[in-house]
């Protein structure tokens, strides 16, 4: 396990992560926004990865979750008038019972029936936000002022958000090593083992799926807070979706792969978009390229490079 | 459209310059004069109302190619970034016509959505934004942002009013209404439930139903017993072409009459239909069967250019282009001077537009308008257009009642439709 991270690769990563803390300071503000975007929904795709890398469910509900967290934020901040750092708590809180009772359904289940239930369960929170116009304003969603309620530029609010996004990530990174963490990859490779050994497989699943969901949250919530705007469209399918594919991307069981994942996603996206209004046909065709030539991630074949190599000396 | 990657191209050449000089805008600021006007417009060209962001963009750009792309001798740059009809990429594109770009000011949108999220944003950055189609009441009312003008647009319950009036005149007493169920939705019916059950009317009952709504039959076959004079129609897009098309093959065409809020019967939409949409009664600022010597200039014009006839999202864009840069030439250009240009776009009066009549705001940043009664008819090559019949003069946001006053009752909702009992 620990011969996953030698020095040679700790380094390239302290090293990426002194040029995301530095990046801010040379780049015109827009670049520090994306910045900003890109360090949230990394965060979006560990809570993912969580799940599907470790404990072997691909759940297709967190963007549900993330954007449950968006809208408690933007709701408690902007319309019934509590501190920014209570509504905060309130929407990692809300994130986080979700998930709870979320688990609780699903978990029972695997496989395909486990995508089409979280599936589900994503749904009805979109549907809910679509249609509950008193509370979360429908269709045209809710706005605040809360950067400017507290009164952070772009810059501190990056900086403010790599501090957080540094100790979530340290958080799951504990989480995913963690002797539950290895019980989580145990049920991942064999579940029916893991239970005839004596450890209740379904309570970790749980959870699991608990700690994933504030994980998300607490993206969720900084979402709120970088964007000032919330829409059905933040809990919608093709969020869960984006989240799961920078995880896919980054590499399914990297954890770091998420970052990985959502530069080049977000990235990409910004680029092509630029030059032509065809940029989602370009995006696709660069995931089915990732998909047949590193299906393990980009970070994953980059590790199994360096194994192969390792291997031949 | 290759036309549009070359602008891209310099776009993105000259943003290169510019965030090379990011530390240094009081340069750039000085230099003014020789610099050309930059417009970022925001358009869906992807998503589900690609088909309107295509016409606004045809719209915008008509107008700035009549007049040579130039402002007095400043010329004009137009940034044009794709808002895939999603309030998220809206305000990211926004942010980076705004940060990265440079623009003087924002233009566009169209679902009211993605225009929320932007006048969010530009109520933070001070940005000039300009609005021909979101149509989101409060935007001039309640929660009005002083840097976000409705040019050349309107607000969603403004026309319903007449509409209503007119319909009491024909004798109508009992309407249902029948609408898309978002807010949109809600503020045209609202604005149409409000004056005719104030005159006297009756709204007897409201279906709100899905976007995107494929099979209409559940709504039609009540709307058929409901014994109602006449129903009012909200719908856009497909679900709008659906709608009539269901309504017509259900045999309720010509047995109750059917008026629609103006998007219903738009070009967009009636462009591909035939017989059933033909007599349809909505009510707009815009008709472009009208026999008014400017309607028909810009109609031919624009039928030359695009061969189609213009549909609303064409209009406003061309008006609304047409709008800001008389302003601009009040000013000479002077766009840098964030105050100065808005007060005067909030005082120009706009003399030639395709209206044929002069428009003017009111305080709160909505135009005022001779609203036109229309009706689908047949041209004599056979194309559906709307004619007016009737018409409206000076009808505002706030139709006949106080500003004040009005805005003190809630803002229309599925719960409130301002309905008198």
């Amino acid at each position: 396990m620990s011969a996953l991270f030698t020095s040679p690769l700790r380094i390239f990563w302290l090293a990426l992560l002194a040029c995301g803390m530095l990046a801010p300071l040379f780049l015109p503000t827009y670049y520090v926004s994306v910045a900003t975007q890109i360090l949230i929904f990394a965060v979006l795709a560990m809570s993912v990865d969580v799940l599907a890398g470790f404990a072997g469910r691909t759940p297709l509900c967190h963007g549900a979750i993330f954007g449950t967290s968006t809208y408690v934020v933007l709701y408690c901040a902007a319309h019934a008038g509590l501190p920014l750092p209570l509504a905060m708590l309130l929407g990692v809180l809300a994130a986080t019972v979700l998930a709870a009772v979320f688990g609780l359904l699903a978990v029972r289940t695997s496989g395909v029936y486990f995508l089409l239930l979280t599936l589900a369960l994503g749904l009805i929170v979109w549907g809910v936000c679509l249609r509950w116009t008193q509370v979360t304003g429908g269709e045209n969603g809710l706005r605040g002022q809360l950067r400017a309620q507290v009164g952070l530029s772009s810059r501190e609010l990056y900086a403010a958000v790599l501090f957080v996004v540094a100790i979530v990530t340290f958080a799951m990174w504990r989480f995913v090593r963690s002797p539950f963490g290895l019980t989580l990859r145990g049920v991942k490779d064999g579940e029916s083992r893991m239970s005839s050994l004596g450890y209740n497989v379904p309570l970790h699943l749980i959870i699991a799926f608990t700690a994933s969901g504030y994980f998300a949250g607490i993206a969720g919530a900084l979402y709120a807070v970088f964007n000032d705007f919330v829409s059905p469209s933040t809990v919608q399918l093709s969020q869960s979706v984006s989240g799961l594919l920078m995880a896919i991307v980054g590499g399914i069981g990297t954890l770091f792969g998420a970052f990985v994942g959502a530069f080049l996603i977000i990235a990409l996206e910004q680029a092509v978009s630029m030059f032509t209004e065809r940029w989602l046909m370009v995006l696709g065709l660069t995931f089915i390229g990732i998909m047949i030539f590193a299906p393990e991630g980009v970070l994953g074949k980059a590790r199994l490079i360096m194994a192969a190599r390792k291997l031949q000396k | 459209m290759s036309k549009i990657i070359t602008d891209r191209r310099s776009f993105l050449k000259s943003t290169t310059a510019a965030a090379a000089l990011v530390g240094m805008p009081a340069i750039v600021r000085a230099q003014g004069a020789s610099r050309p006007i930059k417009i970022g417009l925001l358009a869906p060209l992807t998503g589900v109302i690609a088909a309107g962001g295509k016409e606004l963009v045809e719209g915008f750009e008509m107008y700035w190619e009549q007049v040579g792309k130039k402002v007095g001798d400043r010329a004009v740059e137009i940034v044009i970034e794709d808002d895939a009809s999603n309030p998220d990429t809206s305000l990211q594109k926004a942010r980076r016509l705004v940060e990265q770009g440079n623009v003087d000011f924002l233009f566009g949108n169209i679902l009211a959505n993605t225009g929320l999220a932007v006048a969010n944003y530009v109520k933070g950055t001070g940005t000039p934004y300009f609005i021909p189609v979101i149509a989101a009441d409060d935007l001039t009312q309640r929660t009005r942002i002083p840097n976000v003008i409705r040019v050349a647009g309107y607000t969603a319950s403004q026309t319903a009013r007449p509409l209503a009036d007119w319909a009491y005149k024909q004798g109508y007493r009992k309407v249902a209404t029948i609408s898309q169920d978002y807010t949109f939705g809600h503020e045209q019916c609202g604005g149409f439930a409000q004056m005719f059950t104030e005159l006297g009317g009756k709204i007897t009952q409201q279906f709100w139903h899905p976007l995107n709504t494929a099979d209409f039959s559940p709504y039609l076959g009540q709307l058929a017993n409901l014994g109602v004079d006449a129903v009012f129609a909200m719908e856009t897009g497909a679900d709008a072409t659906r709608f009539i098309q269901q309504y017509a093959s259900f045999g309720l065409k010509g047995r109750i009459p059917l008026m629609g809020a103006m998007n219903a019967t738009d070009q967009s939409v009636i462009r591909t239909m035939s017989n059933e949409a033909e007599g349809i009664v909505s009510c707009a600022h815009f008709a472009e069967g009208s026999k008014e010597p400017a309607t028909v200039k810009f109609v031919a014009d624009y039928e030359k250019r695009y061969q189609k006839l213009p549909s609303i999202y064409g209009f406003s864009h061309y008006s609304g282009a047409m709008w800001v840069a008389e302003a601009l030439k009040t000013i000479k250009g002077n766009v840098e001077d964030r105050p100065l240009f808005l007060k005067t776009v909030l005082a120009t009066e706009l003399k030639d537009s395709p209206l044929g009549k002069t428009v003017k705001l009111d305080a709160y940043g909505n135009p005022i308008y001779d609203v036109s009664i229309r009706k689908v008819e047949k041209r004599a090559d056979g194309k559906l257009w709307n004619v007016p019949i009737t018409s409206y003069p000076q009808v505002s946001q706030f139709w006949k009642y106080d500003p004040e006053t009005y805005m003190k009752q809630p803002p229309y909702s599925r719960d409130f439709q301002g309905i008198k009992s």
